[in-house]
C-alpha cells in the first residue's frame, strides 16, 4: 500500500510530532502519566485504548484544548506551546471530532466559511471546496443545507474544513461510527491519499478491525499510561483488544438455538409513527416478531430511527390509535404504559445512561428500584421496601460483577461500563420474557462489552426474545440470530445472520442516500430532490 | 475575563455546609451594614439576633413565626424537587385565609366544635384551588407556572382588600378596612399559656413528619425526585408528569392555604387588607436553606423567623428600619446561592484556553 512506503518513519528522521512525559491530572484522577510517542510525516498512527484511558486528554492536549501539567508537546524539532485550537490549526494541525459542530440552517459553503477569516481565502473558497472535495473523493455540494444531508455526508463538510487549511497532522476521533461499511471503505482511500502525501493522521477508534485495515503504527493506553506501540498489521484484533484490557478476552459463547417450536414474544406489525421531534425520524411501517430464545439485531447508522423505535417499544411514545401494532406475548400494547408493558414482562435499556437509563445524582439502590420496583415487587402500601431494594440493588453488583462501593453509591459516580453492566444486570435479573435493548455496549470498554454480550446470550437461551439495537455490525454478528437494518425509519426483512455479509448490511444501511460515488454534478440535483 | 468552569467533582459535604456559610456570611455583612448605619455593630447584632430569643416569650414568638414559614417551607420543597417552581405561596395563603377566615365571619357567632376543623380544611382548599390554576394552565397549554403563580399572588391580594374594605368590612368597625373577629370557636387553640403559640405550630411539625416519610419513602416522592433530576428517566419509566406537576401545585398551595388560615385564626384573629409579611415569599427562602429537606426547612424556618422578629426588635431598641428584615432575607438568599454556585462550578479568570474549538 501506498501509506507503508510514504508513512514509514526513515531511521534518524525528525518525527513530525513527538510528546514528552505528558502528564494531566483531574481532581481524583490522573488522566495521562508520562504518555510519550512519536508520529512520523505521513504516518497513520492509532491510538487505542479503552473509555477513560486518556486518549480524549490526550488529543486535546495536542489540539491545545488542555493544557498539560507536566511534558512536551515537540512539533516538527520544535517544542509547541498552543494556546488553543485556533493556534493549532494555523500550525497544521487538524481535527474531525465525534460530534459535528454544523449549523444545519446553513449551506456547505456558509459552514465552511465561518472558520475563514481571511477576505483573499474568502474569494476562492466555493472553488477551493470544490477542489479539495473532488481531489479527496469526499464530494460535497458548496450550495447545499446541511440537514437535507446524511451524516456521513456531513462528516466530509468536518474533513474537507479541516483540508482546507493543509494540515500536516490530521486527527479523527472515531470517525466511522456515523460511517456505513462502504463509507468507511471510501474514508480510509481518502485517508490513504492524504497519507502518501505527507499528511499524517492520529486515528483514535475502538473498531480494531478497522485500525488494522487502515493503521502502520498503534500506541495503546490504558489507565492513562502507554503500555503497548505495536503494529496494527502484524497483530490480531484481540491480542490489540487484551492489550488495552490487559486481560484475557472471552468471546461470547452461543449454542445455535431451534427457533422452530419457539412462540413469538414480540410481535411489531406496520408501526408507523411521525416523531415528534423536528429533527427526528419518523417511523415507517416498522414489521418484526422475536421469538423467545432469539435474538434479533437491528443495524444502522446513527439517527436512522433506532431511538424512536426504542421510544415506540418502551411505551415512551404511545399509539394511543393503534394499539395492534406492537405485542408482547400476544398482548396488544402499543397504547399501554411503560408500567404496564413491564407487567407483562418486558424490559427496555436506553441508549442513554445517564438520565434515561438510569438516574446518575441517586444511589444504585434508587436506580435498581427506578424500573424494578413492580416485578420484583419493592413497594408497600405505597412505600418503598427499602431492605428488600438494598438488596436487590447488591444482588446485582455482586452477580454481574459491577466495580462499586455498593448500592449506596451514587449512579454517577460509575464508569460507564460498570453502570451499564448495573443497567442490564437490573433488567436481566428481573427475568424478562422480552427485552429490548439499544446500543448496549457503546462506550464500553471492551471486558463489560463481553460480560454484557454474555448476559444478552444467556438470557435468550432461558426463553426471552431479545432484541438488539446496534450500531456496531461486529458486535450483532457476535450475539445475534438475524438481523435486519434500520434506515430512514424504515426496517428491512431480518435475515440469519449466516446468510448476508457485511457489504448487503452496509448497502441496506445507506437507505435512499446514493452509495456509489456519483461526480459532483448528479449528486447536486440528488440533493435539490431530496 | 472572568469564567465559571464546572467542576469535576464536588463535594456533598459542601451541600450542607452551604447555608452555614451563608448564614456567616449574613452575619459578618451585618456587622458592615450596622457599622454604616453609625450603630455598634456587635450591640446591633446582639439586638437582630440574641436577645428577640432571650427570653421564653420570645421563643414561642419565634415559633409563632416559624410556623407559617415551614408548612409552606415543606409545601414548596417538595414541589421544588420536581422542579415545579410555585413562587405564588404568598397567593395561595392569602386565598387559603380568606376561605377559612370567609367561614368564620359567616358563622361569626357559631359555637361549635366544627367550625374550626372546617376552616382549616376550608384553608387548605382554598389555597389548593388557587394553586391548581397554574397547574391547569402548565400542564393544558404549558404556561410557565413561575410566572403564572406569581401573578396571581397579586390578585389574590387584591380580593382581600376588596373584601376587607367591602363586602366582609366590620359593620361595628368605624369603616375601618378590617372583618369582624372570628368567633372564639374559629380561634385556634393556645398551646402555651401566656404566649400565642397556637395549635398550628403542631400542624406544621405533623406536615413535618409527613413531608419527610413522604420524599423519603413514598413511591410519589420518589417520583418526584426523578422527574425533577432525569426527566427521560421518569419518562422511560412512565412517571406521569402532569401528575406530578398537579400533586406538587395541589401540596403546596393546600399547606399554604393552611398556613392563611392558621394566620387568621391565629394571632391574628380577623381579615385585614394584608395577613402575611411576605411568609409565602420568604418560605422560597426556607425552602432551599433547608435543602429541600423537611427536617432543613425546620432549622431553616426558625432562621428565617428569627430575621422577622430581630428586625422588629432592632426596630425598637435601636431604631433602625423596618428594611432590615428584607435586607437580611435578601442578603442570606444571595450568599447561600453564591455557595451552591461555588460548590458546583469554580471560578477562572483569564481567557478561555478550554474551549471546544471545532468550528471557530
Amino acid at each position: 500500500m501506498q501509506s507503508e512506503q510514504n508513512g514509514r518513519r526513515g531511521q534518524g528522521e525528525q518525527p513530525l510530532l513527538s510528546l514528552k512525559g505528558i502528564t494531566k491530572a483531574f481532581p481524583g484522577t490522573l488522566a495521562n502519566d508520562n504518555v510519550g510517542f512519536d508520529i512520523g510525516h505521513g504516518e497513520i498512527h492509532a491510538l487505542l485504548g479503552e473509555n477513560g484511558a486518556g486518549k480524549s486528554t490526550l488529543v486535546k492536549i495536542i489540539y491545545g484544548v488542555l493544557k498539560a501539567d507536566a511534558g512536551e508537546v515537540i512539533w516538527d524539532g520544535q517544542p509547541l506551546t498552543v494556546a488553543g485550537p485556533a493556534v493549532a490549526r494555523k500550525r497544521g494541525i487538524g481535527m474531525v471530532f465525534q460530534h459535528f459542530s454544523l449549523f444545519e440552517a446553513m449551506t456547505v459553503q456558509e459552514n465552511i466559511g465561518l472558520a475563514v477569516t481571511d477576505e483573499k481565502d474568502r474569494k476562492v473558497l466555493r472553488q477551493r471546496i470544490i477542489e479539495v472535495s473532488k481531489g479527496y473523493g469526499l464530494p460535497l455540494d458548496p450550495d447545499r443545507f446541511v440537514h437535507t444531508m446524511s451524516v456521513g455526508e456531513r462528516q466530509r463538510i468536518e474533513i474537507v474544513r479541516c483540508l482546507l487549511a493543509n494540515p500536516k497532522l490530521l486527527i479523527l476521533d472515531e470517525p466511522t461510527s456515523v460511517l456505513t461499511p462502504q463509507e468507511v471503505e471510501r474514508l480510509f482511500e481518502t485517508l490513504n491519499k492524504l497519507s502518501s502525501e505527507g499528511c499524517a493522521i492520529l486515528y483514535i477508534s475502538h473498531k480494531l478491525h478497522e485500525v488494522q485495515e487502515l493503521c502502520e503504527h498503534a500506541t495503546i493506553l490504558r489507565g492513562g499510561r502507554v503500555v503497548a506501540e505495536c503494529n496494527p498489521k502484524v497483530e490480531t484484533p484481540r491480542s490489540m483488544a487484551e492489550l488495552m484490557i490487559g486481560d484475557k478476552l472471552k468471546p461470547p459463547e452461543r449454542s445455535k438455538p431451534d427457533l422452530a417450536h419457539s412462540p413469538t414474544r414480540l410481535e411489531v406489525a406496520d408501526l408507523s409513527r411521525a416523531s415528534d421531534n423536528p429533527f427526528g425520524v419518523d417511523l415507517d411501517r416498522v414489521s418484526f416478531t422475536v421469538k423467545g430464545g432469539e435474538i434479533l439485531g437491528v443495524a444502522g447508522i446513527a439517527g436512522s430511527g433506532q431511538v424512536e423505535l426504542m421510544a415506540a417499544l418502551a411505551g415512551e411514545t404511545r399509539m394511543t390509535d393503534n394499539n395492534d401494532c406492537i405485542r408482547i406475548d400476544g398482548e396488544a400494547v402499543a397504547a399501554s404504559s411503560p408500567a404496564k408493558r413491564r407487567a407483562l414482562g418486558a424490559v427496555f435499556v436506553p441508549e442513554e445512561r445517564n438520565g434515561h437509563g438510569a438516574v446518575p445524582a441517586m444511589t444504585l439502590a434508587e436506580n435498581a428500584f427506578l424500573t424494578a420496583f413492580h416485578r420484583m415487587k419493592l413497594v408497600k402500601g405505597g412505600l418503598i421496601q427499602t431492605r428488600p431494594t438494598e438488596d436487590f440493588a447488591a444482588d446485582i453488583i455482586q452477580s454481574f460483577d459491577v466495580r462499586t462501593t455498593g448500592p449506596e453509591a451514587d449512579a454517577g459516580s460509575l464508569s460507564g461500563g460498570n453502570l451499564q453492566k448495573f443497567i442490564v444486570g437490573r433488567e436481566v435479573r428481573q427475568e424478562p420474557g422480552v427485552m429490548a435493548i439499544n446500543q448496549p455496549t457503546w462506550g464500553v470498554d471492551a471486558g463489560a462489552a463481553a460480560a454484557i454480550h454474555q448476559q444478552l446470550i444467556d438470557l435468550s437461551a432461558r426463553g426471552a426474545a431479545v432484541l438488539v439495537i446496534s450500531q456496531d455490525l461486529d458486535e450483532i454478528f457476535a450475539v445475534c440470530d438475524h438481523i435486519c437494518v434500520m434506515a430512514e425509519g424504515h426496517l428491512s426483512e431480518p435475515r440469519p445472520i449466516g446468510d448476508v455479509t457485511v457489504d448487503e448490511i452496509g448497502l441496506l444501511m445507506g437507505g435512499l442516500h446514493d452509495q456509489s460515488s456519483p461526480p459532483l454534478e448528479e449528486e447536486t440535483s440528488a440533493g435539490a430532490g431530496a | 475575563m472572568v469564567r465559571l468552569e464546572p467542576r469535576q467533582q464536588h463535594s456533598q459535604a459542601m451541600v450542607y455546609l452551604s447555608p452555614v456559610l451563608a448564614i456567616i456570611f449574613t452575619l459578618l455583612s451585618g456587622l458592615v451594614i450596622f457599622s454604616l448605619f453609625g450603630k455598634n455593630p456587635v450591640t446591633a447584632l446582639y439586638t437582630f439576633f440574641v436577645l428577640p430569643i432571650s427570653t421564653v416569650y420570645g421563643l414561642t414568638e419565634l415559633l409563632v413565626k416559624a410556623t407559617p414559614l415551614i408548612l409552606i417551607g415543606i409545601g414548596l420543597s417538595i414541589g421544588f424537587r420536581a422542579n415545579v417552581w410555585n413562587i405564588g405561596a404568598e397567593g395561595q395563603l392569602t386565598i387559603g385565609a380568606i376561605f377559612g377566615g370567609g367561614l368564620a365571619i359567616w358563622f361569626h357567632d357559631s359555637e361549635s366544635m366544627f367550625l374550626l376543623p372546617a376552616m382549616l380544611i376550608a384553608g387548605i382548599i382554598g389555597g389548593g384551588l388557587y394553586a391548581g390554576i397554574p397547574a391547569l394552565l402548565r400542564t393544558r397549554w404549558g404556561v410557565n407556572e413561575i410566572l403564572t403563580s406569581l401573578m396571581l399572588t397579586y390578585v389574590a391580594t387584591l380580593l382581600l382588600s376588596f373584601l376587607v374594605t367591602g363586602p366582609w368590612r366590620d359593620p361595628a368597625g368605624y369603616n375601618f378596612p378590617e372583618s369582624r373577629t372570628f368567633p372564639d370557636a374559629g380561634m385556634l387553640p393556645i398551646i402555651m399559656d401566656e404566649s400565642r403559640l397556637h395549635f398550628g405550630a403542631i400542624l406544621a411539625l405533623l406536615a413535618v413528619i409527613t413531608g419527610w416519610i413522604l420524599m423519603a419513602r413514598s413511591v410519589i416522592g420518589f417520583q418526584l425526585k426523578v422527574v425533577g433530576l432525569a426527566p427521560a428517566a421518569a419518562k422511560h419509566v412512565g412517571f406521569i408528569h402532569n401528575k406530578l406537576i398537579w400533586f406538587s401545585l395541589l401540596v403546596g398551595g393546600g399547606l399554604a392555604g393552611l398556613a392563611g388560615v392558621g394566620e387568621v385564626a391565629g394571632p391574628i384573629g380577623q381579615l385585614l387588607p394584608s395577613v402575611s409579611p411576605g411568609y409565602g415569599f420568604t418560605a422560597i427562602i426556607v425552602a432551599f436553606l433547608g435543602r429541600l429537606h423537611p427536617v432543613g426547612v425546620v432549622f431553616a424556618g426558625l432562621v428565617m423567623a428569627l430575621t422577622y422578629i430581630g428586625g422588629e426588635t432592632a426596630q425598637i431598641e435601636i431604631g433602625t428600619p423596618a428594611a432590615v428584615t428584607g435586607l437580611f432575607q435578601g442578603i442570606l438568599l444571595f450568599f447561600l446561592l453564591a455557595s451552591d454556585v461555588l460548590t458546583t462550578y469554580r471560578v477562572r479568570f483569564g481567557s478561555p484556553v478550554a474551549e471546544r474549538g471545532g468550528s471557530s
